[in-house]
C-alpha cells in the first residue's frame, strides 16, 4: 500500500502536462511546417527543425518519471495505464514531431524554387492533421471516449486526400517530367501527414484504453 | 488440418475448466452481534490459486479459517450457509472437523513449528493417521520436505530442534507438516508477512509448484504477492465479497470501484 499516494499523484500530474506542453509544441510544429512549405519561408522551417530538440527532452522526460514511477510505486489498475498510455503516446507524438522535421526539410530541398502548383489539398490534409492532433489531446486531457472516437474517423479523409494528391502528383510528373523532384518531395510530404493522422489515431486508442482498459483498432 | 486443431484447443480448453473444489455459497457469519462475513459466494477451482486480499477487519481471515472450521473455535461464532467441498458442506453435522483438515490444510502468519525435531514435525501428521513404519514415515518426510524445497536445507540435521531454524526456513517446514499428510487445499493466512523477502520470495516460488498438485487459497496484505502468485483475486470489503476476477483483470482494470480504490492506494 503506497503511503505516499500525494506525492504518487503529483508525480501523475507532472507527466500528464508533460504529455499536454509536448502535444501542444507538435500541434505547432506541424501547422508551421505546412506554412513553411506554402509561403517557402527556408527560416520558419529551419526553426522546427531547431526546435524538435524540445520535444524530444519532454519524452526523455515523461520516459524518466513513468520509469522511476513503475520502480518505486508498483502501479495497478488505471495507475498502471496512465503510466503505459503516457509512454505510449510520447512516442506517437515524438514522431509526429520528426515528421514535422521532414516537412521543414523538404521546404529546405524545395528551397526559392516556385511551386510546381497552388497547394490546396496539402493544406487541407494539414487542417484535418491538426485538428486531429488538437482533439486527441483533448480526448487525452477530458478522458473523452466518444471524442477519441470521433477524431479517428477523420483518419478516412486523410487517407482520402492522400490517395487523391499522390493521383494529382502522378498526373504532373507525366504532363511534364520536369516536375518530377518536386512532385515527388510534395508526395513525401502528402505521406508524411498521412503517418501524422496514423498516429493521432493511436493517441486516440490510448485515451480509450487509458479509460476502458482495452485498445481498440481505430485505425 | 484447421479443424483438428481446434479440436485441440476446445479438449485443451475444456481440461483447463477444472472441477470446482471449494463452493461457498451465501456464507453469513456472526461474532456475536457483529456480523463478520455477508453473503459470501466464491468458487475455488481444482489446482488454482486463489488469492484474498483486503483491509484490516474485512472479513478475509474469518473467512479463509471458516474454510478448515477453525473459526468455530470461537465459541460466539454463528454461521450460515454452506461451503461446499467436493460437493459435501462442511457444515453438516455429519462432516467430522478432523477428516475435514486432513483434506484442507492451513499455513499460519508466524511460523509455528512444534517444539520437536525437524523429523518430528513433519512425521507428526502421519503418524496421528496410524502410520508406524519407519521406513514409509522416512519417505514422507522426505518427500514433504522436497515439496516444500525445504529438503536440501535440512537433510543432514534432521533430528535437529525446528527451532534451530530460520524464520523461512520454520515457514516452510510447517508447510512440509501441511503436506505430510497430502491435503487437497492449502490455506495460508498471510503466510509471508513475517518473513524477509528472499524468504517471502521461496514462499511465493513454492506456491507455484505446489498449485501443480494442490488448490490454494492465500490471504495476503501484500497486494504485489496477490498479484504474483494467483490466478483469480477476491477483495473483501467490510465483510463482504466486492469483486471476484482473474488476478490479470482484476489488478489492470477491476470493475468495482472500490476495488480500484483500495489496490491503488486510496483507502485502506
Amino acid at each position: 500500500m503506497p503511503t505516499n499516494r500525494q506525492q504518487f499523484d503529483d508525480q501523475l500530474n507532472t507527466l500528464r502536462s508533460a504529455l499536454v506542453e509536448m502535444g501542444r509544441k507538435v500541434e505547432e510544429a506541424i501547422l508551421n511546417s505546412v506554412k513553411a512549405l506554402k509561403e517557402t519561408d527556408l527560416d520558419l522551417a529551419q526553426q522546427i527543425v531547431d526546435q524538435d530538440v524540445e520535444v524530444n527532452q519532454i519524452e526523455e522526460k515523461i520516459d524518466e518519471i513513468g520509469t522511476t514511477l513503475i520502480a518505486t510505486q508498483q502501479p495497478v489498475a488505471k495507475d498502471l495505464r496512465r503510466i503505459l498510455t503516457a509512454f505510449k503516446m510520447a512516442s506517437d507524438l515524438e514522431r509526429m514531431g520528426d515528421l514535422a522535421v521532414d516537412i521543414s526539410k523538404v521546404v529546405m530541398r524545395i528551397g526559392n524554387d516556385a511551386l510546381i502548383k497552388p497547394l490546396v489539398d496539402i493544406p487541407r490534409m494539414a487542417e484535418i492533421v491538426q485538428l486531429m492532433i488538437a482533439e486527441s489531446i483533448q480526448a487525452y486531457m477530458e478522458e473523452n471516449v466518444d471524442l477519441a472516437y470521433k477524431m479517428a474517423k477523420m483518419d478516412d479523409e486523410v487517407d482520402h486526400l492522400y490517395s487523391q494528391i499522390l493521383r494529382e502528383l502522378f498526373v504532373f510528373m507525366v504532363d511534364n517530367p520536369k516536375t518530377v523532384n518536386q512532385s515527388l518531395l510534395l508526395c513525401f510530404v502528402s505521406r508524411y501527414m498521412e503517418r501524422m493522422a496514423d498516429h493521432a489515431t493511436n493517441i486516440g486508442e490510448s485515451v480509450v484504453y487509458l479509460v476502458r482498459g482495452h485498445r481498440p483498432d481505430l485505425n | 488440418m484447421i479443424q483438428l486443431m481446434e479440436k485441440e484447443d476446445a479438449a485443451t480448453a475444456a481440461d483447463q475448466r477444472n472441477e470446482i473444489v471449494l463452493d461457498t455459497r451465501e456464507l453469513n457469519l456472526w461474532y456475536g452481534p457483529e456480523q463478520a462475513l455477508k453473503n459470501i459466494a466464491l468458487q475455488m477451482s481444482e489446482k488454482q490459486v486463489t488469492a484474498i486480499i483486503g483491509p484490516s477487519g474485512c472479513g478475509k481471515s474469518t473467512y479463509i479459517k471458516s474454510l478448515n472450521r477453525m473459526v468455530e473455535m470461537n465459541p460466539l461464532v454463528r454461521i450460515t450457509g454452506q461451503v461446499m467441498f467436493k460437493k459435501r458442506n462442511i457444515f453438516h453435522k455429519n462432516y467430522s472437523v478432523e477428516e475435514l483438515r486432513t483434506q484442507v490444510g492451513m499455513v499460519f502468519q508466524k511460523p509455528n513449528p512444534f517444539p520437536k525435531s525437524i523429523y518430528e514435525n513433519v512425521a507428526y501428521g502421519p503418524r496421528i493417521h496410524g502410520i508406524r513404519k519407519k521406513k514409509l514415515l522416512d519417505e514422507i518426510v522426505e518427500k514433504s520436505l522436497r515439496d516444500a524445497a525445504l529438503w536440501d536445507e535440512v537433510k543432514d540435521r534432521l533430528n535437529e530442534n525446528a527451532y534451530g531454524l530460520s524464520g523461512g526456513q520454520q515457514q516452510r517446514l510447517c508447510i512440509a507438516r501441511t503436506l505430510s499428510i497430502e491435503p487437497e487445499v492449502i490455506l495460508m493466512d498471510e503466510p509471508t508477512s513475517a518473513l524477509d523477502p528472499i524468504s517471502t520470495l521461496k514462499i511465493e516460488e513454492l506456491v507455484q509448484e505446489l498449485k501443480q498438485d494442490y488448490t490454494i487459497v492465500i490471504v495476503t496484505h501484500n497486494m504485489q504477492q496477490a498479484a504474483r502468485v494467483s490466478d483469480q483475486t477476491a477483495f473483501f470489503l467490510n465483510g463482504e465479497v466486492v469483486e471476484f476476477n482473474d488476478t490479470v483483470t482484476l489488478f489492470s482494470n477491476p470493475n468495482d470501484q472500490r476495488t480500484e480504490d483500495y489496490i491503488t492506494g486510496r483507502f485502506g
